[in-house]
């Protein structure tokens, strides 16, 4: 589905598009790409779904979205599908993923509700759970506290762990 | 070009600074962002203003730290694979430990979290060989046990998120 010319390409863009007036242009340059060509490999990887969405990338809590949880349920295994679509589709829901439960952590449904204060997600949770049908499984909810780092993927692909700061 | 950067001034400030080309900016442009030649004229022919004051107004949301970057969100697992891992680390220590793990290119976020398991973050790489010796590498450095959730669904479609921004 994507050649190395798209990950390169996806790589480079993943880090934001340059704010001038020609931006792709800009990006084809720096991976000797046509601008018409980064166009066209965008547009593409979009249509396939390899790109979600395209655009602009809020930072919630700078814009007064102060509280943010990460819900965590324990649900049995042939309704996390279900479950998971249902709590997709609340506007205030901005991830919803399934991950393996580990001896530590029965848990197995994650999602996460970026709202302005601790009482709007709490209210918010309760929207979900009622809605969803989760009140009666386990769960725990994980309010953020401080932000260490946060920002686009970017697809490592050498060992020996190059450090940032050292380039 | 408003400056937002006036010191002293509280983050309130800031937000109710906002105009409401910033609004538009911030809210209306977060899925189908144009892919052409000119993507920000293309949005000022949108918003009957011109392309220079797009400009200014991107710059100054970055500058004031209200958006993250312009780009693609891709989902998860298409290009290489990722993890969640958390930690249970003592307060006095999360700092430094936080700092090491975030020194590392393979992860992307890493926050603080209200639980005993007080430190999340998410590594990805471009193959599960290379994460899992991110990991490692992590607890070696850190002295410190990770749990490891890697991701088996993802159920979420990316619209973008709709701000509420008529106090900003």
């Amino acid at each position: 589905m994507l050649d190395d010319r798209d990950r390169q390409l996806l790589e480079h863009v993943q880090q934001g598009l340059p704010v001038c007036p020609k931006p792709y242009a800009e990006i084809g340059a720096a991976l000797a790409m046509s601008e018409a060509e980064v166009i066209e490999r965008l547009t593409r990887l979009k249509q396939k779904g390899l790109i979600k969405r395209m655009g602009v990338i809020v930072k919630h809590q700078e814009l007064g979205y102060r509280a943010n949880a990460m819900i965590v349920w324990n649900v049995p295994d042939n309704l996390v599908k279900q479950l998971g679509g249902h709590i997709s589709r609340f506007a205030f829901v901005t991830l919803c993923y399934q991950r393996p439960r580990q001896a530590e952590w029965p848990y197995n449904l994650y999602c996460m509700i970026h709202g302005k204060d601790r009482a709007t997600v709490l209210a918010q949770l309760e929207q979900l759970n009622i809605a969803c049908g989760l009140t009666g499984f386990d769960r725990e909810i994980l309010f953020s506290r401080r932000c260490f780092k946060q920002r686009g993927a970017i697809y490592q692909r050498e060992s020996g762990f190059s450090r940032e700061n050292r380039g | 070009m408003v400056s937002f950067l006036a010191r002293g001034h509280t983050k309130q400030v800031y937000k109710r600074m906002l105009t409401p080309l910033h609004k538009q900016l911030l809210n209306d442009f977060q899925r189908d962002f144009p892919l052409s030649s000119r993507p920000y004229q293309d949005i000022a022919i949108t918003l009957g203003v011109s392309e220079d004051k797009v400009l200014s107004a991107l710059t100054e949301l970055y500058d004031n730290n209200f958006i993250s970057r312009i780009g693609p969100i891709i989902p998860p697992n298409h290009i290489g694979v990722s993890t969640l891992a958390a930690m249970a680390v003592p307060e006095q220590q999360l700092q430094a430990v936080a700092d090491k793990i975030s020194a590392y290119p393979e992860v992307n976020h890493n926050y603080e979290r209200e639980h005993t398991f007080n430190l999340w973050f998410v590594a990805i790489a471009s193959d599960a060989g290379h994460l899992q010796a991110v990991l490692d590498a992590i607890e070696l450095e850190t002295g410190y046990k990770t749990m490891s959730m890697p991701l088996l669904n993802d159920f979420f479609i990316d619209l973008g998120f709709k701000l509420d921004l008529h106090n900003a």
